[in-house]
């Protein structure tokens, strides 16, 4: 078997490598040897890129540029598609992410090649399993003109960790004015909090309307387990919780070991959302509410009063 | 300013779908207006209707461009009757199958003809839930991609656009001038309900029907036979095992505790 190149898209955040960038060289290793692209801020470069050692990647490709930054996907585009012109990898994987899926897209467009988003797995032909509608059906697709593009969910699968120290190639390029069309004037980055990213979380606890606003037992619930909080449509259109935590069709796509509806009817666009989830359980006062369908374990019963009692039995189990 | 909207035509995304030989069965359910598609011609209507007052004939139009069979035209004359003035209908017995590649050089070819300002998107097509169309829409013509609005303000006099936009990482501030594709996120407005007026005045508006030959489009770039990526196979995912439902009586919680425990969750 020829070895293939596969090349990543190292997201990065706040000055921090995503995890996702771990998980995409496991990926990519399957197929072949990894090589990273980090495009990051002026002199902020060697940081970014020394947090990818103990992963898969090989080679490090990056690129300081406030460009980046300052005209956002295009640019990133513009980068990578000079990127794939000298690197001349066999597939590229990127995070699929709403931003990792635009560049996808673009870069498809660009290079000549066929894209697939919201992977949950590569395998070492570089075909890719998704799960569509909802998670109800498994697809198993591959690009079959050009160099494939393919996005992939964070948390689909477990990074594998090596000893190895990744090679650092630095390269100058030059974006493109038709890259810098857009102008971006401010950020406001996503409160953080202590709480793991909903995304990442093996955990989480989702509080809808019924919460009537209060998510003070959801969010208790999630600290005891280490869980992330999510929220339905409802309880997000209502301003009770920041839009970024809503699962679901128009929200994020989560799969923990453990989901937790407190709350939340099941409509088909929320369960679109984490209906891949290992165990469900929910809890709601409407015996008919169609989130038991989905439930492992469904309480009839009012969270405010199911929700403390279920901590303290927790809190008194771990002694 | 010429607005135009690009709205697809879907199944009900209140209904369960199947796959059938690896695409989707269109035929059993619904076929309904893209349901983000409706805050993108919302938006625009927003935008051109205060400067259309008092004046006789509108001198800013919005335009819907649709990609989809015949059956779409139901879909388009519910954007008609929400406001819209006329549409562009692309359909071709070639286009069946088509990947995203395919379906954003079909409606970059369509809106180059139009001489429009703005095209506007919904961030995702329920069915197809890629959310790359309006970003590839950007590169196909080499216009500013304003994507996932939260907010949009546009200076007609200017000629720009300033744009919140809105994802899992936060809001960004961005601003381009002339031509732009936006898209819009589900929390941007509430779309109206079409009025009996509209309705009734949404029947006279003109849809244009056109195929592939008008857009010099040949029918071996798009369908399934010029799509690059191909399904090899779909299985429905086994339904979930039937979970236990227990009633509170006052000791669920602890139920519930010992449920996870058992289960090694906590
Ligand atoms: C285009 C589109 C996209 C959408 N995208 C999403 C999406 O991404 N995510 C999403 O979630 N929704 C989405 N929706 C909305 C979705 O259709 C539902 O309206 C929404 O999920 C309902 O939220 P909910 O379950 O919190 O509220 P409701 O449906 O009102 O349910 C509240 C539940 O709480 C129960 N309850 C009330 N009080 C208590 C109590 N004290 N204890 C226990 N239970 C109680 C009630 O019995 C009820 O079942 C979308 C809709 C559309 C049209
Ligand atoms: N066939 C089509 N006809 C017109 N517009 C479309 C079509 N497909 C996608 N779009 C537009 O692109 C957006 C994103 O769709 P998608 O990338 O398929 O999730 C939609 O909300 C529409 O505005």
């Amino acid at each position: 078997m020829i070895m293939s190149n596969v090349l990543i898209l190292a997201d990065h955040d706040g000055g921090k490598i995503s995890k996702t960038a771990a998980e995409l060289a496991s990926l990519g290793k399957r197929a072949g040897s990894v090589t990273a692209v980090v495009l990051a801020p002026a002199s902020q470069g060697d940081a970014l890129a020394a947090q990818l050692s103990n992963t898969e990647v090989e080679k490090v490709v990056l690129v300081e540029s406030d460009d980046f930054a300052r005209h956002g996907i295009p640019a990133l585009v513009d980068a990578l598609a000079q990127i794939v012109g000298a690197e001349n990898p066999n597939a590229v994987l990127i995070p699929s992410t709403a931003k990792g899926k635009e560049v996808a897209g673009r870069l498809a467009i660009r290079i000549g090649g066929g894209v697939i988003t919201d992977a949950v797995d590569v395998n070492s032909d570089l075909g890719a399993t998704q799960s569509v509608f909802g998670g109800s059906f498994t697809v198993s697709s591959k690009v079959k003109t050009g160099t494939p593009v393919i996005t992939v969910r964070p948390s689909s699968v477990e990074a594998t960790a090596t000893s190895t120290t990744a090679v650092i190639e630095k390269l100058s390029l030059t974006i493109a004015d038709s890259a810098k069309l857009v102008t971006i004037t401010g950020t406001q980055p996503a409160a953080k909090g202590g709480r793991p990213e909903l995304t990442e979380a093996k955990i989480v606890i989702s509080g809808g309307r019924g919460t009537n606003g209060d998510f003070s037992q959801v969010e208790a619930m999630a600290d005891l387990l280490g869980a992330a909080v999510g929220a339905s449509r409802a309880a997000t259109d209502a301003g009770w919780y920041p839009h970024t935590h809503q699962v679901g069709q128009t929200g994020k796509t989560v799969s923990p070991q453990l989901y937790v509806a407190c709350g939340i009817s099941g409509a088909i666009q929320h369960r679109a959302g984490m209906q891949t989830s290992k165990t469900i359980v929910a809890i709601n006062k409407d015996p008919e509410a169609p989130i038991f369908d989905l439930a492992d374990f469904g309480v009839v019963g009012d969270l405010f009063a199911v929700l403390p009692q279920a901590r303290e039995a927790i809190s008194s189990k771990r002694g | 300013m010429k607005i135009a909207i690009c709205v697809k035509q879907v199944p009900d995304s209140w209904a369960e779908k199947k796959m059938v030989n690896g695409v989707l069965d269109r035929e059993s359910v619904d076929a309904v207006l893209n349901d983000l598609d409706e805050y993108a011609i919302e938006e625009a209507l927003r935008i051109v209707e205060p400067l259309n007052e008092g004046k006789e004939s509108p001198e800013h139009t919005i335009t819907l461009i649709s990609m989809g069979p015949d059956r779409a035209t139901e879909a388009i004359r519910k954007g008609l009757s929400m406001g819209a003035d006329d549409a562009v209908l692309l359909t071709d017995a070639a286009l069946a199958g088509s990947d995203a590649i395919a379906t954003s050089k079909v409606l970059a070819e369509v809106i180059k003809s139009g001489g429009f300002d703005l095209v506007f998107c919904g961030t995702e097509s329920t069915d197809a839930r890629m959310s790359v169309v309006p970003a590839m829409l950007a590169e196909r013509l080499g216009w500013a991609q304003l994507t996932f609005a939260g907010s949009v303000k546009v200076d007609g006099a200017a000629k720009r656009v300033e744009i919140a936009r809105m994802t899992e990482s936060g809001v960004e501030n961005m601003s381009a001038s002339f031509p732009c594709v936006i898209s819009v996120i589900e929390k941007i407005n509430e779309p109206r309900y079409p009025s009996f007026k509209g309705i009734m005045a949404a029947k006279k508006k003109t849809i244009a029907n056109k195929s592939l030959a008008d857009i010099s489009i040949s029918a071996n770039e798009v369908g399934s036979a010029g799509a690059w990526s191909v399904v090899e196979s779909a299985q429905a995912r086994p339904p979930r095992e039937k979970g236990v439902k227990i009633e509170d009586s006052g000791d669920a919680g602890t139920k519930l505790a010992d449920y996870l425990a058992e289960k090694r969750l906590v």
